[in-house]
């Protein structure tokens, strides 16, 4: 059995990379337009205001693009394959879960359940968050109620979205061979074994391997 | 294609995904409901709290509407009040001739009549009896009419409304000039009234006969906006 421990695994490709990093980047607009919006003490001086919020509405109204550019065809494949792995919580995930991740025996696939329920929370949040933030920018046709009812789904969903992407950032930072994944698409070998064992094995087995390590063994 | 293990395993993720965004669009319906209870149960406990970090979340302040797309801006310097209509002596007022009138405090709850309540609000301003008392108002004036430079939102008083005490014409909000999003660099404050009848960025008030329906009157509200006591809810008095 092939072991490239001193190579890499490739882990996200191009498209799920791209998409990872357009919605990143439209979020961190709406966070910050969010933010100054939010906080009037931020936007104290005039014609600001309504300067951010186009800018807030614009970004919001574009989060669905990039997901929908990459989803589909030959070049999705990664993608919908990944996103099919979020969706299955194995035995090991569910031991994972209930020993908050300090069970030894358990033995993770490509994302551990943490990251699961994060992407699932995420997923959800970017749609309660359009949703209601197109009742509050559209609220004409809209019983005045639902304007209220949008505004608190739509701040409360915005603090908890803040506090799990903060979550994500510094797990992400903490932890820099993961976080290359995202970047370069590659994660070394000895990462995958440690903390992903059961991925490892299935890309060890030889459909994935692209190899540093190739040269050297 | 390869059968991966990770395929394996209960389907929560979608589950998860599924119901939290049902729960949470569905909120645009059950929304202000739970607003309203959020409000009554976090108020009380964010007036004694010391460290401030009650008043980053989203209770207990101001939500800012405006009626048209954008937000209506005018300088102080460029700012003028018009009084007309029905008046003996109908004038205009510059922002500090306004402000070198008698002035009146007022610290009270700001309750929107969407749910929202904002406690304790501090505003100064002119009694909106002695700026119509200057105008002289005529015999047939039963009514006020307000009109915003916005150039869409207007609401009205009975001329007895009009003329108590904790209806005042304002120009600063917690200590501070009232920026433009909340309806400066003068506003009127009708204390006892849902906030719709508060009118923003006012520019001009006119003593009538009858009163036209303002603006959130023509989208349903009710025009005698008591709080408690009208559009069908029943809130504490500010």
């Amino acid at each position: 059995m092939p072991r490239p421990e001193r190579g890499d695994l490739a882990r996200f490709d191009r498209t799920e990379r791209w998409l990872h990093w357009a919605n990143a980047t439209l979020v961190s607009v709406l966070v910050a337009t969010g933010a100054v919006l939010y906080w009037g003490e931020l936007s104290s001086v005039f014609g600001r205001r309504a300067m951010f919020r186009e800018i807030h509405v614009i970004a919001g109204l574009c989060l669905p693009i990039p997901f929908l550019l990459a989803l589909p065809g030959r070049r999705g494949r990664g993608l919908r394959r990944d996103l099919g792995v979020l969706n299955r919580f194995s035995a090991d995930d569910f031991a994972w879960l209930r020993s908050r991740g300090k069970d030894p025996a358990v033995r993770l696939g490509k994302f551990n359940p943490g990251q699961k329920l994060n992407s699932a929370f995420v997923g959800a949040a970017l749609v309660t968050m359009l949703a209601t933030g197109s009742v509050l920018r559209f609220f004409g046709p809209f019983p005045l109620a639902w304007r209220t009812g949008a505004t608190f789904v739509h701040d409360w969903t915005a603090l908890a979205l803040g506090l799990a992407i903060t979550g994500h950032v510094w797990l992400a930072v903490a932890d820099q061979d993961a976080l290359r994944g995202m970047v370069s698409g590659t994660v070394p070998a000895r990462w995958a074994r440690q903390k992903r064992p059961r991925w490892f094995e299935e890309e060890a087995a030889g459909v994935e391997e692209i190899s540093a390590g190739a040269a050297g063994s | 294609m390869r059968i991966l293990s990770d395929m394996d395993g209960a389907p929560v993720g979608r589950r998860v995904f599924l119901g939290l965004a049902a729960f949470g669009v569905s909120g645009i319906v059950w929304g202000s409901k739970a607003a309203g209870l959020m409000e009554r149960l976090l108020a009380p406990v964010a007036v004694k709290d010391g460290t401030g970090l009650l008043g980053l979340l989203p209770t207990g302040r101001f939500r800012i509407y405006s009626v048209v797309g954008r937000l209506p801006h005018r300088a102080p310097a460029d700012w003028r009040l018009d009084v007309d209509g029905l008046a003996g002596a109908p004038y205009a007022i510059g922002y500090d001739e306004l402000l070198a009138m008698p002035a009146v405090e007022l610290t009270k709850d700001f309750q929107c009549v969407t749910g929202w309540r904002v406690p304790g609000v501090r505003w100064k301003g002119v009694r909106l009896a002695d700026v119509l008392d200057r105008a002289a108002p005529q015999a047939g004036a039963r009514a006020v009419g307000f009109e915003s430079f916005d150039g869409a939102y207007t609401e009205t008083l009975t001329l007895e409304e009009a003329r108590r005490d904790d209806v005042i014409v304002a120009y600063q909000l917690d200590g501070k000039p009232i920026s433009s999003a909340h309806g400066g660099p003068v506003r009127l404050y009708v204390a006892p009234m849902y906030g719709y009848k508060s009118l923003k960025w006012l520019q001009r008030i006119t003593l009538v006969a009858t009163a036209e329906p303002g603006y959130w009157e023509q989208q349903g509200y009710d025009v005698d906006a008591w709080i408690g006591r009208s559009n069908g809810r029943s809130d504490e008095p500010a």
